[in-house]
């Protein structure tokens, strides 16, 4: 029963009316006792997969099992999930307590087991003694943890997290970052959730699953996605990225901007045409002559940890970088860059291609050492 | 300076108003409520008031009253649920809403057409091979057209605190796993209480004090509190008597404000 994944989706569709489809043939496992994040600009279906397995609403092809067993028609309040809702949904007219108590009322449990049990929820989101409060009289951040009370004390297998610090400031989102990873630890349970924030993302979860149009585009840890994007968009929407095009001329040596650099990518056909990511914090700022790339700098931006540097090289391609140097605006720099830090992306590769060349590739440097 | 001054001038017009048409009105109605028939200073009105006759009175009234409110609110409340759930759901509403824009005697005038005796209403009877009634002047025609006068009154607030309801919190129910009747019973019906409440107000005060439709639909059978006022006034000439019961039913009204007073819960 342990391998059994808690939630599967099998080649799930979704179509409201004639619109083009939110969702188009999703698959995915969901392991237990793993924190999760679907990833993706708004209008990207990562509410309806949410929404699909807390059953508010239904595929239109495909299957979605839990535990094993097929629950395509079994209604939500059937199932053994609880959602955390974006802006909470709090009942108005029930204080904390009785919020909390909603889902051990339904399950008509006796008063002192839903006492107890309130209680305890209350005491792991830090909320004890706010129990005859109204709704009305508690802060953004104790409706959160509020509703996340009521989610777990009816015990689910797995949490839904709708992008819930959306409504929080910078500072007390951080905050309950921690808090949230730190309870889905204590809980042992799967969370589910939903952003678009990708360092709410990085920080928090075991897996990434990244969407764009109704698919997914990548899914794996966060260090992996970061590290090794698979394509253009994933590149984007993790982090910021130089993105150029360029030539895998044979296995390491890669060519873009008119040059040839070292690389650490191979596998590729010759002289496949590639797109190169570089991450911003992996140039360095240097002279001119000892510098791989010369590019003007065009604007500054001071951002608290680092400065962040706008330049051009001579074929106009726009070059971001993080550094904690200065450099004069209009002044001529060099950039260096070490050969790890060039990712080469193949041009519309699937994610099971992708995987299968990051798995060749791991084989070759192993038997290399 | 000037400012308070000017503002002060705005409120005059307002001040005259209830003045002379609010204040003045009830401070009649109450002094004439004191004298009786002969025009002396007495408080028989208030003695007669509570004899079997119109004691028999007031039940009848608040009878009535309820009968419409009631079945108001039990049409009402789902009419403006399903409301909600309509696509167009201004212009549905719009369409409740226009009857209530055409005169009252009009309408009045018209179930006098459909429920007589060779109205409609008959007609379909006879049709259906059940025969020819009397509909009219029977309690259930006057409750039947009270209704359908007030029943957009009802609907108006109960949709409007219907459609303020978040569905979010309709899927948080659900979520926690309450069916559809129970979702309805904890989330829904007391977070609209204030719609229901502020419907029944306005259809149960009304109603308490009807008189024309008892004339002309409920051919006199029924006599509500609203006649003998009428009757008081302009047949028996007891302008007294009339003013009592228009202060008792001042009273009730503001008793039932009261009692049905919204308190605001925000969320």
């Amino acid at each position: 029963m342990e391998n059994v994944p808690i939630i599967q989706f099998k080649h799930v569709t979704k179509l409201y009316d004639n619109d083009p489809p939110v969702l188009k043939d999703v698959s995915f496992e969901i392991e237990r006792g793993k924190f999760y994040t679907l990833l993706g600009p708004s209008g990207c279906g990562k509410t309806t997969i949410l929404r699909l397995i807390a059953g508010f609403t239904e595929a239109s092809e495909g299957e979605i099992l839990f535990n094993g067993n097929k629950i395509n028609h079994v209604p939500a309040n059937k199932r053994q999930v609880n959602t955390v809702f974006q802006d909470y949904a709090l009942f108005p007219h029930l204080n904390v307590f009785e919020n909390v108590a909603f889902g051990l009322r339904i399950k008509k449990m006796k008063a002192p087991a839903i006492e107890s049990k309130v209680k305890e929820a209350l005491n792991f989101v830090n909320l004890q003694g706010y129990e005859n409060r109204e709704i009305r009289e508690m802060s953004g951040g104790q409706r959160q943890r509020v509703a996340i009370a009521r989610a777990i004390v009816n015990e689910p297998e797995v949490i839904l997290l709708d992008e819930p610090l959306s409504a929080l400031d910078l500072k007390l989102r951080t905050e309950m970052q921690y808090e949230l990873r730190e309870l889905q630890r204590r809980l042992g349970i799967t969370f589910i959730f939903v952003t678009h924030d990708q360092e709410e993302a990085l920080a928090m979860s075991d897996e990434i699953f990244v969407l764009n149009k109704g698919k997914i585009q990548q899914s794996g840890t966060p260090i992996d996605i970061y590290d090794e994007p698979i394509n253009q968009f994933v590149a984007d929407f993790i982090g910021e990225s130089n993105i150029v095009k360029g030539k895998m001329i044979e296995d390491y040596l890669v060519e873009f901007v008119g040059r040839q650099f070292e690389c650490v990518d191979q596998g590729l056909d010759k002289n496949e045409p590639v797109e190169i990511v570089i991450r911003p914090e992996d140039l360095e700022i240097t002279s001119t002559e000892h510098g791989k790339l010369k590019v003007k700098v065009d604007s500054l931006l001071f951002r608290g940890v680092h400065y962040e540097i706008s330049c051009y090289d001579q074929d106009g391609n726009e070059w971001l970088v993080h550094s904690t140097k200065k450099a004069a605006v209009g002044t001529e720099i060099g950039l260096h860059f070490d050969p790890e830090a060039i990712h080469v992306m193949r041009l519309g590769e699937t994610e099971e291609e992708f995987d299968r060349r990051l798995e060749a590739y791991a084989d070759v440097d192993n038997d290399g050492e | 300076m000037e400012n308070k001054l000017t503002r002060s001038l705005y409120a005059v017009p307002y001040l005259l108003w209830i003045i002379l048409f609010v204040v003045a009105p009830i401070l009649l109605v109450l002094y004439y409520s004191f004298f009786n028939i002969e025009g002396q200073l007495s408080l028989s009105n208030y003695e007669k008031f509570f004899t079997p006759v119109y004691l028999k009175m007031i039940f009848s009234s608040f009878w009535y009253a309820f009968l419409i409110t009631a079945i108001s609110l039990a049409v009402a409340y789902p009419a403006a649920y399903l409301l909600t759930k309509t696509t167009h759901k201004q212009l549905w509403l719009l369409l409740i809403i226009t009857p209530s824009w055409i005169n009252l005697l009009l309408k009045a005038y018209a179930f006098l057409g459909i429920f007589g005796t060779y109205g409609a209403a008959n007609n379909f009877l006879e049709m259906v091979g059940i025969g020819s009634k009397q509909i009219l002047f029977t309690d259930f025609s006057f409750v039947f057209v009270s209704v359908y006068i007030f029943i957009p009154f009802m609907i108006l607030p109960i949709f409007n605190s219907l459609n303020d309801l978040n569905p979010t919190l309709l899927d948080a129910a659900n979520d926690l796993g309450a069916s559809r009747w129970t979702t309805f019973r904890r989330v829904i019906f007391p977070l609209t209480i204030d719609g229901v409440k502020s419907g029944c107000q306005v259809v149960f005060i009304p109603a308490l004090s009807l008189f024309m439709l008892t004339r002309l639909i409920a051919g006199n059978r029924v006599i509500t509190l609203g006649t003998a006022i009428e009757q008081h006034f302009l047949v028996t000439e007891d302008w007294g008597m009339g003013s009592m019961i228009s202060v008792f039913l001042m009273i009730t009204m503001v008793l039932i404000m009261m009692l049905t007073g919204s308190r605001k819960r925000g969320a």
